[in-house]
């Protein structure tokens, strides 16, 4: 399955690995930011009903 | 209705909810499709060998790297003339983003130069006004992080995403204008002749779409969060004022 990369795979996997390493990173980012987000107004939100 | 009803936070986020699983889910998708296509199932480059494979993901975070700066110019736009928080902090939320997008597209290119050049890194104006662009980005995400005051800092921001579109404009067209340097055209242009291959080009677009989606999605969900801290921080500074 997996393609006949030659003498650049190593350039080529790197170059994919990379990529997915920083958008992982990104996405882990904007989501854990999100879930901090929500907390803070429902702490604040419920701070001010009670 | 108009679309300036958006700028109202509520309706945003609203609206957003609705949205989000979509652009989430046909960004996933079309990236998949794009991928998975272009690595398993295009042949290698008569030049390049298999180090085409690498356009897939080199050539749309270039494109998203340039365009989230022109996104945030707009945004920026918005904010200072119209005063309309949702646009200042939709600006905020794609810096990260746009930041990543410029860190792909250097470190891709970087890995590619090095087989195709002989180096992973020359003067070159494409890649310096990149640099330049990705030090921008820095620059706008630790003005944001150092000014207290919100709206001051939008202001400052917005000022800085102006003065940093020249750079933006710059990697977007230096491979037009300039002649020199190493970095090679355009390999999406409205003249066909430019355009890579069609065996590279069909799977490069569910690549770019992929990219896009994923793009707004992820700013959709960074400008929710902008929002929902600046309103949990209005609740608190209400309450300690009370």
């Amino acid at each position: 399955m997996m393609p006949e990369l030659g003498k650049y795979a190593v350039s080529v996997l790197s170059a994919y690995g990379a990529t997915a390493i920083i958008f992982g990173v990104l996405v882990v980012y904007v989501l854990r930011r999100s879930a901090v987000a929500k907390a803070a107004l429902a702490a604040q939100e419920t701070s001010k009903d009670g | 209705m108009s679309l300036w009803e958006y700028a109202n936070p509520v309706k945003f986020l609203r609206l957003s909810s609705k949205v989000l699983p979509w652009a989430w889910g046909l960004g996933v998708a079309c990236l998949f499709i794009g991928l998975v296509w272009g690595f398993f199932f295009t042949p290698d480059d008569y030049r390049m060998g298999s180090t085409v494979k690498i356009i897939y993901l080199h050539v749309p975070s270039a494109l998203m790297a340039i365009n989230a700066w022109f996104m945030m110019l707009v945004a920026s736009l918005i904010w200072l003339i119209r005063r309309h928080h949702v646009s200042a902090l939709a600006a905020k939320a794609a810096a990260p983003v746009g930041v990543a997008m410029t860190l792909i597209a250097l470190v891709t290119g970087a890995i590619w130069g090095q087989p195709m050049w002989g180096t992973w890194w020359v003067w070159d104006p494409r890649l310096t006004s990149f640099l330049i662009l990705f030090l921008f980005y820095l620059g706008y995400l630790a003005l944001w992080a150092g000014i207290g005051n919100p709206d001051t800092a939008a202001d400052l921001t917005s000022i800085l995403c102006i003065v940093g579109s020249v750079f933006a404009v710059l990697s977007r067209y230096a491979v037009n204008f300039w002649s020199q340097g190493l970095h090679q055209g355009a390999s999406l242009s409205l003249d066909k002749e430019e355009n890579v291959a069609d065996v590279f080009y069909q799977p490069l677009l569910f690549s770019i779409a992929g990219f896009v989606l994923l793009f707004f999605a992820l700013v959709l969900l960074g400008t929710r969060s902008e929002i929902q801290f600046r309103r949990a921080r209005a609740l608190s500074l209400r309450g300690n004022a009370q």
